[in-house]
């Protein structure tokens, strides 16, 4: 007769074990608030097709305090989404060889990152010479 | 000059299914210099404290992949880490977490080997070639394709590293999933839509994983799992949806 019983150890709490488990999640737990704010701007859009007075309504709630709070919460949040989003995405990408060298990493983290910066400040200017 | 001889605590997770309901933590003593590897640490222990502490090992190098344990908590051979990075606070070893407890720190293959064997983890020819028509020609770049995936030695850390297996073993895990990539990614090989629609594509395959990466940064061997499984979601993604509008491809 065999004597093997094989212990199965449980995985309750397993995302606390390790700091690399817990940094995951909080990548995950970020997407949460993206989706949040993608609510928020959608309810603009409803407004927005509601009239401008509405509209208007939408903008000055933005501007209450606790939308202010929520809204600093969310940057934050934001920028390390999108740190933890372009440290992930050379996982993501096949090899690449550019000149018969291969496409480090951190390039292409670099490359993403350098692409958010500027796709924001675009946005940035482009609404401050509107208003 | 000799190195002084110093004193490390050593605490072992043992589990003898003949006697232990469930895994306890037994604490040595051992001597040690600062060329010794946490193996030889055990090593110590089985010869001159417990001749019954059971561990695996073979050739002390990292490149047989039987010496993987939790080592104060991390995935590691312990052939390739040393006692001295613990001195003098001690250290703790545990059989590799995600996978069944045989004894000590003694864990279950079958479920890996299984799942090894069950991804043809060999070159399936593109083209059938004789002796006369000579060797399979390929580019250095060819090769970059899939070497580091090739550099596996099935030792299973990243298995003890990802989360997404422990929750749901049924996943085909980080290592094989590598190296069905390996074999993929392999310009000589032609088996590449046997593996995909008969693993890669389904839910045991790439889409079991959800990037966590921390294989990748266990692995004693610069494999990158989670790179080769996290590569092929697109082409795995493109292919689904493809299906629909490949007249005949959908039933398939």
């Amino acid at each position: 007769m065999s004597n093997r019983r094989p212990y199965v150890r449980s995985m309750d709490g397993w995302w606390k074990r390790d700091p690399y488990f817990i940094r995951y999640m909080a990548r995950e737990v970020s997407a949460v608030f993206v989706a949040l704010y993608a609510i928020v701007l959608l309810f603009g859009l409803v407004r927005l097709g509601q009239g401008e007075a509405a509209f208007n309504g939408w903008l000055q709630y933005l501007k209450t305090p606790w939308m202010l709070v929520f809204h600093v919460i969310v940057l934050a949040v934001f920028c390390y989404h999108t740190w933890t989003w372009f440290n992930i995405m050379p996982k993501t990408m096949p090899i690449i060889f550019i000149g018969g060298k291969r496409l480090q990493p951190g390039t292409i983290t670099g490359t993403g990152l350098a692409a958010s910066v500027i796709a924001c400040l675009a946005v940035l200017f482009i609404v401050r010479g509107m208003s | 000059m000799a190195d002084t001889e110093k004193i490390i605590e050593i605490q072992v997770l043992r589990y003898r299914p003949e006697q232990d309901k469930e895994p306890v933590l037994q604490s040595y003593k051992v001597p040690f210099t600062d060329d010794m590897s946490v193996l030889q640490g055990l090593q110590y222990i089985k010869d001159y404290l417990d001749g019954t502490v059971s561990f695996r090992w073979s050739c002390r190098m990292a490149i047989c992949g039987s010496c993987g344990m939790m080592i104060d908590g991390k995935p590691k051979l312990s052939c390739k880490t040393f006692l001295r990075e613990y001195y003098p606070q001690g250290l703790k070893v545990e059989a590799l977490a995600h996978l069944p407890i045989e004894r000590d720190l003694v864990v279950g293959v079958e479920d890996f080997v299984t799942k090894l064997e069950s991804i043809k983890p060999y070159i399936i020819p593109k083209e059938k070639r004789t002796l006369e028509q000579g060797e399979y020609l390929q580019t250095p770049q060819q090769r970059d394709m899939y070497e580091q995936f090739s550099s596996c030695i099935n030792c299973m850390l990243c298995y003890a590293a990802c989360p997404q297996y422990g929750l749901n073993p049924s996943f085909t895990g980080p290592g094989v999933l590598a190296l069905m990539h390996r074999y993929n990614a392999d310009s000589r090989d032609g088996g590449q839509a046997e593996r995909l629609n008969s693993l890669g594509h389904a839910d045991e395959g790439f889409w079991g994983c959800t990037a966590v990466g921390y294989c990748s940064e266990v692995c004693p061997k610069g494999v990158d799992p989670a790179n080769a499984i996290n590569q092929n979601k697109m082409n795995s993604a493109i292919n689904y949806f493809t299906r629909f509008v490949t007249p005949g491809e959908a039933d398939k």
